[in-house]
């Protein structure tokens, strides 16, 4: 009886409640236009977000594409142009190994220029290391220190932290060719590193690990490189004979070979789309600092940079 | 789950406490011999391979991958058989989306909106359990909407079900088929504990070949890791239906149908609404290894968060997780527990149905019933404590606790690790083989000598013992933590009641959320592998002892108790020995939990075979690599289990 008497209050007082306030519309007519459906995959770090999200914005917004962003790590991302459900990769590093088998071999893929953005990969020490022994800075002063380096997990030998497999290492090969008292600990993923790096910085702790820039952790902390026997052309030719530093890398794009020969509006965006190092730090930075979310992020740069944008778009 | 379809003849024989003494003698002298020649032999055919070096096996597995991508839209296989699938599941995880979670139908919205889904949660609770649950199944689902993360949760809550109920249905036929067939069940344990321990990293890649990016590719992954679970209980179940009652029917002239439908199936209904309970775990469990392949929901929140290590963010998410994880475990839980006789009446429950029909059709017409309102949102509150919360223990405990891993690794990690990774192959395995023999048996012995053959076979030897090394401390440590924990719930309830909430929040917080701080408090280290392994193993053993304990029977404590033993001994004198069954399956699921972790871990710095399958899944020309290490995870597991489940029933045997 109680059950009852309270489903019938329920219901009166939903009806009364319930009855007000504005109805769900209907959505309004697709926006279709020249351009499509546009696929877009997101690698995992910040830097990248940064460059999708201003691309899928100024697609959205001035060509009228309908942009998917797929969240996917580079390998998934790459085989994706195979079966036609990834048109775009817009950030991509070196990568020798995927532009073999994808570009070379099996012919799905096509570069599509420079983002213009350059990365560094290298050795890295935490600032307050640096101010306090700045010849650390040179590798033919490490063994000096690697005491110091030594952790639970490098047996004695000072602690070279690697961070995520998703880049080129040739870490190993370094440690034994240039003769350092090392070893080299896998951290795994780009979480330990930088959570290592914070840290290392918070508590004034030594710690040399792999990193690279553009990252938004520099605009936190700000990593000091350690100079390594230069990088020459050919010098890294020989996997196991490695002893010198880590080229630059010249960011690009790898768009599939369908989205390239169709030359739809979204390709030729993604072909002319170019900026510096400074721009993407500065979206990265809103992203990943201030908590913005990607699209009012790119929305706040497009806004700012009507001109680079205009650049950028297909010639009509 | 492994061992739960093992049952034993207690026989007592008289002299087996000698026969038990003497075993112990004997593995102590194995160990001594292996400790006497690793000090001799240390650092000789170790077989240890380089991070970037490749063996046969390797490259060949590397072969195999790029064959299938390269012939993938000529293959008929491909053509009709996968894209078939594809299409249906995809479908199938579509059709719930537009219900619950996406835009649809040409509405900015889904089909039913917030309100009718809170309601229809709680109907369906009421209907299925009681008032209790459905309260809090209620409340659950109405905290999603506070934490501002409706549609998030909707997403994943459609493709767990949309996995959990494709996992069903093959499912249960298949543990009914294994309940019944000796033979079919041995073929697919091995099957199935290979799905549940090969690491998802694995095959990750590898699905989205076969089944694009899309719903279908992280449905699949998905049930990969929750269909086992409900296979194993339904065969258990049915197994473990009462012989006279089976023959009683047969006797009386049924046939097999009739028997399943009307005898085993109704006896087996407990333990396959727990495998249910189980499979819905693992689903959610799986929903940020999802993410990784584009899957959408509550992972995505997570992964996203992580990148710029906004722990207070990825908390909330994980929180959602957890939520609906205890709602549907309480719910699937009380609705097997439930007899008929609390059944509510038909009739109330069609006049309870009517308001929920109402909320639905709110939740169609009205904006404010469609979408969950956005000013009431506590998410970012609880992400911004959260985040203080992490912050603080990072500065004040790390100078601490990098002390405690310290000695820890050094006089515990190190030593084992040594004796295992430095001792020659050949001498590692002739110990373990023996030791299998010694406490286990014959067949567990040769199951241990392929295992090890195999490892050997995979070129990752080292790297496989440095793993073993790890395992076995995380295990010690989960059942040192479960067996206090679990005689505690055991004996009280209201214990019971505090600690299982934490329980189930280690078993699905996804692992990412708390591996920032313990990165902070332990440093890449393989010590933080094991912290977060024992966090995930410990939910699980700890559960089966506490119930193991709580199932010694009353009036043998009573008359413990009244004969003045004191509290340690009744537990150490009674209650413990008495739910040995328990302790054993208990060690066991602990292993292979921490086993699941091994990837976790490699993450995180513990470097080995896990490490081995990260990077195979990062870089295409160490994917080889990357699949032998998950065999060899695999390879040390069923190792492992067949040598404790064989050693577990020899004591039984023995008392």
């Amino acid at each position: 009886m109680v059950k009852r008497t309270l489903a019938v209050a329920l219901v009166a007082v939903l009806g009364l409640a319930g009855c007000v306030g504005p109805k769900v519309a209907k959505n309004q007519a697709g926006s279709g236009g020249s351009c499509g459906h546009f696929k877009l995959a997101v690698n995992p770090w910040v830097g990248y977000e940064a460059n999708a999200a201003v691309i899928a914005y100024v697609a959205e917004k001035n060509l009228g594409c309908r942009v998917t962003k797929k969240d996917l790590k580079e390998e998934v991302a790459w085989q994706g142009f195979g079966t036609g459900e990834v048109d775009a990769v817009v950030e991509n590093w070196g990568h020798d190994d995927l532009r073999k088998k994808y570009i070379d071999e099996q012919k799905i893929g096509v570069s599509a220029g420079s983002t213009g953005v350059k990365g560094e990969i290298g050795w890295y020490v935490p600032p307050w290391l640096a101010k306090q022994h700045p010849e650390l800075l040179d590798w033919n002063n490490l063994n000096k220190y690697a005491e110091m380096f030594r952790t639970s997990e490098s047996g004695g030998q000072g602690q070279l932290l690697d961070g995520d497999p998703s880049f080129v290492t040739n870490d190993e090969a370094l440690v034994k060719n240039l003769g350092l008292n090392f070893k080299v600990v896998y951290g795994g993923s780009e979480t330990a590193l930088i959570q290592a790096f914070r840290q290392a910085e918070e508590r004034r702790t030594p710690l040399i690990g792999y990193f690279y820039s553009p990252q938004w952790l520099f605009t936190e902390v700000k990593l000091e490189r350690v100079k390594l026997p230069a990088h020459t052309p050919g010098c890294d030719e020989v996997a196991e004979k490695i002893a010198c530093d880590y080229p630059d890398y010249d960011l690009d794009k790898i768009v599939s070979r369908k989205f390239a020969n169709a030359n739809g509006p979204a390709y030729q965006l993604v072909r002319n789309f170019q900026w510096t190092n400074d721009d993407q730090n500065i979206v990265a930075r809103w992203i990943a600092v201030d908590k913005m979310s990607p699209e009012a992020a790119a929305k706040r740069w497009v806004e700012q940079n009507p001109d680079k944008v205009k650049a950028w778009l297909p010639v009509t | 789950m492994v061992a739960t379809s093992r049952t034993t003849v207690s026989t007592r024989l008289p002299k087996m406490s000698i026969v038990v003494r003497n075993r112990g003698r004997i593995v102590a002298g194995i160990l001594a011999v292996w400790l006497l020649l690793w000090l001799v032999l240390r650092g000789t055919h170790t077989l240890a391979l380089g991070g970037a070096q490749l063996t046969t096996v390797h490259h060949w597995f590397n072969d195999l991958n790029d064959a299938i991508g390269a012939g993938r839209d000529s293959n008929p296989l491909f053509l009709y058989f996968f894209d078939y699938i594809r299409v249906g599941i995809d479908e199938f995880v579509v059709f719930v989306q537009s219900i619950i979670a996406q835009p649809s139908f040409d509405r900015p919205v889904p089909l039913i909106g917030w309100f009718g889904v809170v309601a229809l949660v709680g109907f369906v609770s009421w209907a299925v359990a009681n008032v209790r649950v459905a309260l809090l199944a209620t409340a659950g689902f109405f905290f999603l909407g506070l934490q501002g993360l409706w549609r998030e949760s909707m997403d994943t809550l459609a493709l767990t079900l949309a996995a959990v109920i494709i996992s069903l249905l093959v499912g249960i036929p298949l543990g009914i088929w294994a309940g019944m067939s000796d033979r079919f069940n041995r073929l697919v344990t091995p099957v199935l504990d290979f799905m549940q321990i090969m690491p998802s990293f694995v095959y990750l890649a590898p699905l989205t070949l076969f089944f694009l990016i899309g719903p279908a590719s992280a449905t699949i992954a998905t049930l990969i890791y929750a269909a086992p679970p409900v296979i194993r209980l339904t065969a258990h179940g049915i197994r473990s239906a009462p012989h006279d009652t089976v023959e009683a029917s047969e006797s009386l002239g049924s046939t097999r149908t009739q028997t399943l439908t009307k005898v085993l199936l109704p006896a087996a209904k407990r333990t396959i609404v727990l495998g249910v309970n189980q499979t819905i775990m693992a689903a959610l469990a799986m929903v940020t290894i999802a993410a990784l392949i584009d899957a959408p929901g509550l992972g995505k929140t997570v992964v996203k968060a992580l990148q710029t290590l906004d722990v207070g963010t990825a908390f909330n998410a994980g929180l959602a997780i957890v939520v609906m994880a205890i709602v549907l475990d309480r719910v699937t839980t009380a609705a097997a527990d439930r007899g008929r006789r609390n059944r509510p009446y038909r009739i109330v429950l069609w006049l309870a149905a009517l308001p929920t029909a109402f909320a639905v059709w709110l939740s169609y017409t009205y904006v404010w019933a469609a979408e969950f309102d956005s000013s009431l949102d506590i998410g970012s509150r609880i992400a911004v404590w959260a985040g203080d919360a992490t912050t603080w223990v990072q500065s004040n405990l790390a100078p601490v606790t990098n002390g405690v891993k310290d000695v820890f690794t050094l006089v515990l990690i190190d030593p084992l690790q040594s004796v295992l990774a430095d001792s020659p192959w050949w001498l590692v395995a002739a110990a373990v083989v023996a030791i299998s023999l010694v406490v286990g048996s014959v067949r567990a012995a040769i199951v241990s000598a392929v295992c090890l053959a195999l490892i050997v076979l995979s070129g990752l030897w080292s790297d496989s013992m440095t793993t073993l090394a790890s395992t076995i401390v995380a295990t010690v440590f989960t059942m040192i933590i479960a067996v206090l924990a679990g005689v505690w719930m055991g004996r009280s309830r209201r214990a019971d009641r505090v600690i299982r909430p934490v329980l189930d929040a280690g078993q699905t917080m996804p692992v990412f959320v708390y591996l920032v701080p313990f990165l902070a408090l332990f440093a890449a280290s393989r010590f933080t592998a094991i912290a977060a392994a024992v966090v995930y193993a410990v939910p699980v053993a700890t559960k089966i002892i506490a119930d193991g304990v709580r199932g010694v029977s009353g009036t043998t404590v009573e008359a413990s108790v009244a004969s003045g033993s004191s509290t340690w001994q009744t537990i150490t004198k009674v209650q413990l020995p008495m739910s040995a069954r328990a302790v054993a399956l208990a060690t066991n699921q602990g292993l292979i939990y921490v086993l699941c972790m091994v990837v976790v871990g490699g993450l995180v710095g513990a470097g080995a075979l896990g490490y081995d399958v990260v990077a195979g899944f990062s870089q295409g020309q160490l994917y080889g690599k990357g699949l032998a290490a998950g065999i060899a995870i695999v390879l040390l597991g069923v190792m492992l289990d067949r040598l404790t489940q064989a050693a577990a029933n020899r004591t039984h045997r023995g008392g």
